[in-house]
């Protein structure tokens, strides 16, 4: 029995979609955002998982550069958590509209 | 079963479970732990896949530095528990959790109707060069320079709006 590319691909699609179904369920806003990085490693892990099997160190780079807009992203996402909770005390996205229409 | 399949499967499973429960516990805190987990055990499967320094990096960007972030917010703003799983909105939970499994079908169907082992078979010897930090870096500095310079840019420019957003008062 060897490790095809397949096996990567499916373990990949299963996190992606855990991410999803978090996205979807959750109410607290911190725990949405980890939801995000969740999915943002899945798709590192189909890069990298193409990366190996393609013998080629692009989707590697690729990663890289994924990383590095996952740290900005929860930068600057966070400081707006913190941001919100200070002007309404709580972080749950049901209670946070004031984008509402 | 060569090594390789057995650390598949022990990674995976972790992964796995990991994900699974982080989304399912109301502590937010837990949930941090748990994606610190799944995201260790990620690093583990990359070193599977030959890709030493992306392993390391993810060691210590996401299970390190992100993570850190992310726990110091949760227990500075110490937001209230939520309610158990399926108490508030269940049907809304449940559609949820059946759209994300169709999709999961679906994307299980694509992988395997396409069947890309048929033309990716591994080679081990490229696979190995390919994950050191020396092609990476070659890659990156002769190549790729244009977007490592704007990634710098990027952080630079986060950090600043990170400051001005949490600062305490905007004038």
């Amino acid at each position: 029995m060897t490790i095809t590319i397949e096996y990567y691909l499916i373990l990949s699609a299963f996190m992606f979609l855990v991410g999803v179904a978090g996205v979807l369920t959750r109410r607290n806003a911190i725990v949405v955002f980890m939801c995000i990085e969740l999915m943002l490693n899945s798709a590192n892990l189909t890069m990298i998982a193409f990366a190996s099997y393609l013998g080629s160190s692009v989707g590697q780079l690729f990663v890289f550069f994924v990383m590095t807009v996952a740290a900005a992203e929860a930068a600057v996402g966070l400081a707006i958590i913190i941001a919100i909770f200070r002007n309404k005390l709580t972080v749950n996205i049901d209670e946070i509209n004031i984008l509402k229409w | 079963m060569s090594l390789e399949v057995i650390l598949f499967f022990i990674f995976g499973f972790v992964a796995a479970v990991a994900a699974v429960m982080m989304i399912t516990r109301n502590n937010p805190v837990i949930a941090a732990l748990y994606l610190i987990l799944n995201m260790a055990s990620l690093a583990g499967l990359y070193l599977t896949l030959n890709a030493q320094f992306i392993a390391v990096a993810q060691v210590i960007v996401y299970a390190g530095a992100i993570m850190v972030l992310f726990l110091f917010v949760i227990m500075l703003l110490r937001p209230e528990n939520e309610k158990k799983f399926l108490e508030s909105n269940p049907k809304i939970k449940i559609f949820a959790f059946i759209v994300a499994g169709f999709v999961f079908v679906q994307l299980i169907y694509i992988i395997f109707f396409s069947a890309p082992s048929n033309i990716l078979q591994k080679n081990l010897d490229a696979s190995v060069q390919a994950g050191t930090i020396e092609s990476i870096g070659n890659e990156l500095f002769r190549n790729y320079v244009l977007p490592f310079e704007a990634a710098g840019f990027l952080l630079l420019a986060a950090t600043i709006g990170a400051i001005l957003l949490a600062k305490k008062k905007i004038e």
